[in-house]
């Protein structure tokens, strides 16, 4: 293997694993409030759609357009959360159904693809794409420069959440207190903390994620729209939350290594390897499954990782 | 049980400094749904620097005392003083702004935090968004050396033992300058080296002017530690009196209502007609080890034997391995190695279904969760373990109305009181449920019943009724391994008592001629 290939594999590997960073940095978020959002699939489609809608419909500079569309991808799937946070802490309804309801009612022949359709934009050519941004001119440095230096704006807006959010769990009172109510609702109920409050909040906020994960396929990775283009992404980012142990550190890395494996047969093929594609685009898929099996058995005795509340509604007693 | 404490009370001056109490119930009164008043016009008064014991049997209404003075419950009559002004208190979160904070029997810390995390939840002495561990870990630091407590701020709260997690739960109140403590049953959980270092950290506390509230109803502890005591019996305040001018004999007769030694009988003592100690065991345990949740030992070569018509006690103080104990034999988790014999024949571990068919019923600590399901009805709950073999079918078919007709007839039996055979379990009392699982685990013809904690939780009529049904089953043969942490439960019906500490049977003493002191000194490994 050549050094190019390398450098091929692992830019091709950031592109693909930047919609699951984003996502994935959004389930965790949820979960860590102990909300499982298992429409996080529905969420980024609902992003995809919208944010590629808005860059087709307004006028002005390319990149007010993006970010205008970015925001309102991000609306979409916040929106999106917003009626899963309804469903799961009011209402009280089991989570998987709302979650995987919300996938249903949003995914592949549901509400995006109306929206699609609604709004005309299928098979339209996209007017806006973020485009490369070379840092500093660094991006001319051989190996880390095209890796570090010469992305878009969506992979530098990812980094920096993955510190922001790190930061956010680890070293402020907030943090420390979404990590309480995801663990033991009751007690930090008993300490004063809305747990209600939190649990809407960083749901909404996760599902915005997941909105502007969706949106990195139209308006980055290919500016067009087709019907359930993320093609379960957003599976693979709920896998991903469980495979990090609920870190964001780790949460990036992993994201890279299902970035690599989905897009791993398009950069072998590129550069000659001859390969049946079925194989590699099967592989990110098959590395799901055998993560959720993997960790259903360690985290089980690791004591580490898994909101205790997860899933779980949470109902304070009253005598 | 008695603890031997070095420290007399606190000192008398402290005792009487400031005439307001800093915290007072005043005729407070509490019904709850059904008719049960739990408090009835209960009156006391804590006042500043002084630990003031409430004293009362199980049920006697401390706790719902307790969860109206930390806000949980609101008293339907009557009210709360803090500092001579009423105060109503409608979350824990509000009395805690008042100064009161509980020290709960189940300690509300979050296991995978850190204690400097779970120290600063909800309220940090900080203002701002950052958390810095270092900071609040020095300030923690010093308040533990303040009151005399061991405490790493670093380590993870599932790490450390119930006792240290209770020093946590008290760091955390004196961290944000609890006025008044109310300490809940605190010493169930501790060791006697353990309790002599939180009775000292209490001396420091009132010391410092904080006033504590102590609630138990372990007379030698209450005499070691109180300042006053107010003695509450079947939900109201029978009378405050000062420690200094009462014995444990005056305590128990105000606790009980009658002298207790005299009043409670003993199986034992009252000559049950123990079987012949050269009688093979139904049930027998050779060397029998196991690992726990996190794959370390915690059953370490267990050898006992229950004989038949026999009530074989196992005391100890909670995960010392009586759930796994239980366990093993119920083939719910393997023992490692060892041998289990039923009749002479060996049981294979972790079989569940091999323990039933040869005759091990099975009553489990976790009552609504191992012990029924709660979603299904009486009659489908009072099947699940016949529906294989005796439950009346016609082929794969269960016919339910001769299945109901059977359950109505347990139901009679055992005294379960619910809307009918089809009423949902999980709408039943504790005591109701209990009656399902037990008359589930009896009408399979058991040879050897493992009852863990049978009567946790439940009230005096459906305690006695357990009781009854336990002593009956062993007249008939069935021999039965009763575990328990309530001791006074133990030394009534046992025939033998075994004493497990950290996994190992440190004695086994026959009940007519055991003592509470013997029995405390083995369950705190001290013998």
């Amino acid at each position: 293997m050549n050094t190019d290939l390398i450098v091929a594999v692992i830019v091709s590997a950031i592109a693909y694993g930047t919609p699951l960073v984003l996502a994935g940095l959004g389930e965790l978020l949820a979960e860590r409030s102990g909300v499982l959002n298992l429409g996080v699939e529905g969420m980024m489609l609902m992003g995809a759609v919208t944010g590629f809608f808005v860059s087709q419909q307004l006028g002005g500079p390319g990149w007010a357009v993006l970010i205008v569309a970015m925001i309102m991808a991000a609306v979409a799937g916040a929106l999106m959360a917003l009626i899963h946070a309804f469903l799961s802490i009011t209402v009280r309804v089991n989570q998987i159904v709302s979650g995987l309801a919300l996938t249903i009612f949003a995914g592949m022949a549901g509400l995006s693809s109306y929206a699609g359709q609604v709004w005309g934009i299928g098979g339209q050519h996209g007017l806006h794409q973020l485009t490369r941004v070379d840092l500093f001119g660094l991006g001319e440095i051989p190996v880390i420069g095209p890796i570090l230096f010469d992305q878009d704006p969506f992979v530098y807006l990812s980094w920096g959440l993955v510190v922001l959010v790190a930061w956010y769990l680890y070293r402020t009172r907030t943090g420390l207190y979404l990590r309480a109510v995801g663990e033991s609702p009751r007690s930090a109920d008993a300490m004063g903390i809305n747990v209600t409050r939190y649990r809407y909040v960083h749901t909404t906020v996760g599902g915005a994620l997941a909105g502007l994960g969706g949106a990195y396929f139209t308006l980055a990775i290919a500016p067009i729209w087709t019907d359930g283009l993320t093609a379960g992404a957003g599976w693979i980012a709920i896998a991903l939350v469980i495979f990090a142990f609920w870190r964001p550190d780790v949460l990036l890395l992993g994201a890279y290594l299902f970035g690599a494996l989905s897009s791993l047969g398009f950069t072998l093929q590129a550069h000659g390897v001859q390969m049946p594609s079925e194989f590699f685009s099967s592989l990110p898929y098959l590395m799901t499954v055998v993560v959720l099996a993997g960790a259903s058995t360690t985290l089980a005795r690791r004591r580490i990782g898994t909101p205790a509340s997860l899933g779980v509604p949470y109902v304070r007693e009253e005598g | 049980m008695s603890i031997h404490v070095e420290a007399g009370p606190a000192s008398a001056e402290s005792a009487t400094a400031g005439l307001v109490p800093a915290v007072a119930a005043i005729g407070v009164t509490k019904r709850f749904a059904g008719g049960v008043v739990a408090n009835d016009r209960v009156s006391f008064d804590a006042r500043r620097g002084e630990v003031h014991a409430l004293l009362g049997e199980n049920g006697a209404g401390k706790t719902t005392l307790c969860n109206i003075l930390t806000g949980l419950y609101h008293p339907d009559e009557g009210e709360i003083q803090v500092d001579g002004s009423p105060v109503r208190l409608h979350s824990p979160h509000e009395a805690q702004r008042s100064g009161i904070f509980m020290v709960h029997q189940h300690l509300s810390l979050v296991d995978s935090l850190t204690v400097a995390e779970n120290v600063v939840l909800g309220w940090s002495r900080h203002r701002g968004l950052r958390y810095t561990p270092r900071q609040v870990e020095a300030e923690i630091s010093e308040i533990a050396a303040r009151y005399q407590m061991q405490v790493d701020p670093h380590a993870r709260i599932w790490q450390l033992s119930l006792g240290e997690r209770q020093r946590i739960d008290i760091l955390k109140a004196l961290y944000r300058d609890a006025r008044i403590l109310i300490l809940d049953e605190p010493t169930t959980v501790l060791t006697p080296a353990e309790t002599e270092q939180l009775f000292s950290s209490v001396h420091e506390m009132v010391a410092a002017g904080r006033s504590v509230v102590f609630i138990s109803h372990k007379l030698p502890e209450v005499l070691a530690i109180a300042n006053r005591i107010t003695i509450l019996r079947k939900g109201r305040s029978v009378t405050t009196v000062d420690a200094a001018g009462v014995d444990v004999r005056e305590l128990a007769r105000l606790m009980v209502g009658h002298d207790m030694p005299a009043g409670r009988v003993r199986r034992a003592a009252a000559g049950s007609g123990t079987p012949p100690a050269d009688q093979r065991g139904v049930l027998e345990l050779e060397r029998v080890c196991a690992d726990g949740d996190f794959g370390i030992q915690v059953l370490h070569d267990v050898s006992l034997s229950v004989r038949p018509g026999e009530i074989l006690g196992i005391a100890g103080v909670a995960g010392n391995g009586q759930r796994e104990l239980a366990e093993v034999i119920a083939g719910l988790r393997a023992h490692s190695r060892g041998a289990i014999r039923l009749d002479g024949a060996e049981l294979h571990g972790g079989d569940p279904r091999a323990a039933i068919n040869r005759g091990v019923a099975y009553v489990p600590e976790d009552r609504m969760g191992t012990g029924v399901s709660p979603s299904l009805s009486v009659t489908e709950n009072l099947m699940l373990k016949s529906y294989r073999r005796d439950a009346p079918h016609a082929g794969p078919v269960l016919l339910m109305d001769r299945a109901d007709a059977q359950s109505v007839a347990l139901m009679e039996q055992f005294d379960i009181r619910s809307r009918g055979p089809h009423a949902l379990v999980r709408q039943l009392s504790g005591g109701n449920v209990q009656k399902v699982v037990l008359a589930r685990e009896l009408s399979s013809q058991p040879r050897v019943l493992v009852a863990a904690s049978p009567t946790r939780g439940l009230d005096v009529g459906a305690t006695e009724y357990v009781h009854g049904v336990l002593v009956d089953s062993a007249r008939r043969g069935v021999g039965i391994m009763l575990i328990s942490e309530d001791l006074d439960e133990i030394v009534e019906l046992s025939d033998r008592i075994a004493v497990l500490y950290e996994g190992r049977v440190v004695g086994i003493v026959d009940a007519a001629q055991a003592s509470y002191e013997q029995l405390g000194m083995m369950m705190a490994g001290a013998a």
